[in-house]
């Protein structure tokens, strides 16, 4: 009988074994963790525009002051001329705001606007808020950045 | 049936060994990344200064050294830029606040990577180093001098040397011997009765002081510690050596650091600093005047003649945009400071903007405890950390001054 315990014990301790290793191998493995949404494209929040906003210069460099372009365009694809935009945000994880002013600062044609004076001083996720005022009317869009 | 157990119990010993981490690899690759980002190693070179035309010129830094330590550049000729900038000091005095002619109420900062800074003083009130050269000489606790008495003494003591960087000075011959618009009410007097054209050359003369100064402080640059010999050998796979190699109590306060304790957020990068303004609940103190930080400081860099938009700057206006883009108001610049650079800090106490803290001890269990501010929001949260972490942070921070 005393033999019998051992076997279930050696199985026990196997079987503990094995789900331990999983567990590691699971914890270890790079899986993205369900975060903000990252889409540097998207429609504005009552669908009036879509809009995009990438780094001009294609890399976002933390700690550097860098100019980045929004472009809008209506639902139906057409370039969004003269829109007036204004820009705020922050981490909400760290409850602040952004370290520096962005402004819209150039209309560069084709709904392409220069966003300047943009920085990321720390890692983390940051968020900037457009509010974008033209003839089609106005409307918001918020983009995710995690550094 | 004994030995299949203990079979079993080595293999599982093994695999957590293996796993878990128990032997050589003490960081993760998140880690290490991190850690090779804070290495001095990492530090791009100097960027050239296009708001000063002799930012780089020998000559011009040559003159700025002299002027850095000369006592004549104050008013009753006893104080110079080195009386609270010790040379062998980390160019900082180690007293909670500065003293000059008077008794400021700041902690002078020490200099070393002073020319990487998009912002100066504690609370960013100037934009250049060459600008922010030129404060303490009138400020009246510190240098107390005008700018008239400098643009004569310039031509008195270094005129040919000026003229051999800077072009020919004006005529001063008819400015008054003492005047400035931020004197006293004579001095201010003096100043107003002057032509605009007079005050330009003189404003002229005061600004290359600062750019001959500026040119000089280029040349103070951090140097190489423990914690940077032993990222590099983090980094190459190597094994630490000699003093490279941390101790387990430096490793723990390292992984804090980064980790747990939050401390890589603001002091990030090879300098140990985002150059940016935080309220981190660091209380005022007593008996000094009211102090609200970047708040006020904000629109003293907006009104300051010389700062990066005036008509004392070289280049074009695209070395502006720190300035440009700069947060003017709202509630997080309210007591907010600029995250210093930690390398040095272990022999430099007493600490924070007014030094209130006299130990690293004090600055961690701060930190730890993280109180509200006596105005605005302080960013930080408590971490409570233990006795060990906290002593364990503080051995990690030596790590940057050996
Ligand atoms: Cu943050």
């Amino acid at each position: 009988m005393a033999s019998i315990w051992r076997y279930i014990l050696a199985g026990l301790g196997l079987a503990a074994l094995l789900v331990g290793i999983v567990a590691v191998v699971y914890l270890r493995l790079p899986h993205s963790v369900s975060g903000p949404d990252l889409s540097r494209s998207k429609k504005t929040s009552n669908g009036l525009f879509v809009a995009s906003f990438e780094p001009e210069r294609g890399v976002v460099r933390q700690g550097e002051l860098q100019s980045w372009l929004l472009t809008l365009k209506t639902a139906a694809g057409a370039p969004v001329e003269g829109a007036a935009i204004t820009v705020s945000g922050g981490m909400p994880q760290h409850d602040h705001g952004l370290p520096t002013s962005p402004q819209a600062t150039d209309y560069l044609g084709e709904g392409r606007y220069r966003i300047d004076g943009v920085k990321f001083t720390m890692g983390g996720w940051w968020q900037l808020h457009f509010a974008i005022s033209a003839a089609a009317g106005s409307d918001t869009v918020v983009f995710n950045i995690v550094l | 049936m004994r030995r299949l157990t203990s079979v079993t119990c080595l293999l599982a010993l093994a695999a957590l060994a293996l796993l878990g981490g128990c032997g050589e690899p003490q960081f993760s690759d998140a880690e290490k990344k991190t850690i090779a980002s804070m290495a001095l190693s990492t530090l791009p070179s100097l960027k050239p200064d296009t708001t000063n035309r002799y930012a780089d010129a020998p000559a011009a830094a040559a003159l700025g050294s002299t002027l850095f330590f000369d006592v004549g550049m104050s008013r009753d000729g006893t104080v110079s830029c080195s009386t609270c900038h010790k040379i062998d000091r980390q160019f900082q005095d180690d007293l909670p606040q500065a003293v000059g002619v008077g008794h400021t109420n700041r902690r002078t900062m020490p200099l070393a990577g002073v020319a990487r800074n998009p912002w100066f003083f504690w609370d960013g009130r100037r934009d250049s180093l060459w600008a922010q050269a030129l404060t303490p000489l009138e400020n009246p606790l510190e240098q107390a001098g005008n700018r008239a008495a400098f643009a004569h003494y310039i031509e008195k003591r270094f005129g040919e040397r000026y003229e051999r960087i800077f072009g020919p000075l004006p005529n001063l011959s008819t400015v008054p011997a003492n005047a400035s618009p931020l004197g006293t009410d004579a001095e201010k007097a003096a100043w107003n009765v002057m032509a605009a054209a007079q005050q330009d050359d003189v404003n002229r003369v005061y600004a290359n002081i600062g750019k001959a100064i500026a040119a000089f402080e280029r040349s103070i640059e951090p140097q190489q510690t423990r914690f940077d010999r032993f990222a590099i050998d983090l980094a190459t796979g190597a094994k630490p050596e000699g003093d490279a190699a941390f101790s387990p109590e430096e490793i723990l306060g390292l992984k804090l650091f980064i980790g747990k304790a939050n401390c890589v957020t603001c002091h990030n990068g090879p300098r140990f600093t985002d150059n940016a303004f935080h309220n981190t609940g660091v209380p005022p103190v007593e008996g000094l005047p009211p102090d609200r930080g970047r708040v006020d400081a904000a629109a003293q860099v907006e009104a300051d003649p010389f700062n990066c938009l005036g008509k004392f700057r070289d280049g074009d206006d695209s070395a502006c945009r720190e300035l440009r883009f700069m947060v003017k108001d709202g509630p997080q610049i309210m007591r907010a400071y600029k995250t210093p650079s930690l390398r040095g800090a272990a022999d430099r106490p007493p600490y924070m903007h007014a030094g209130q803290f006299s130990t690293l001890e004090e600055v961690v269990a701060h930190y730890s405890k993280a109180p509200p501010s006596v105005e605005g929001v302080s960013e930080v949260h408590p971490l409570d950390l233990s006795d060990r972490e906290r002593a364990a942070l503080v051995a990690f921070l030596k790590t940057l001054s050996d």
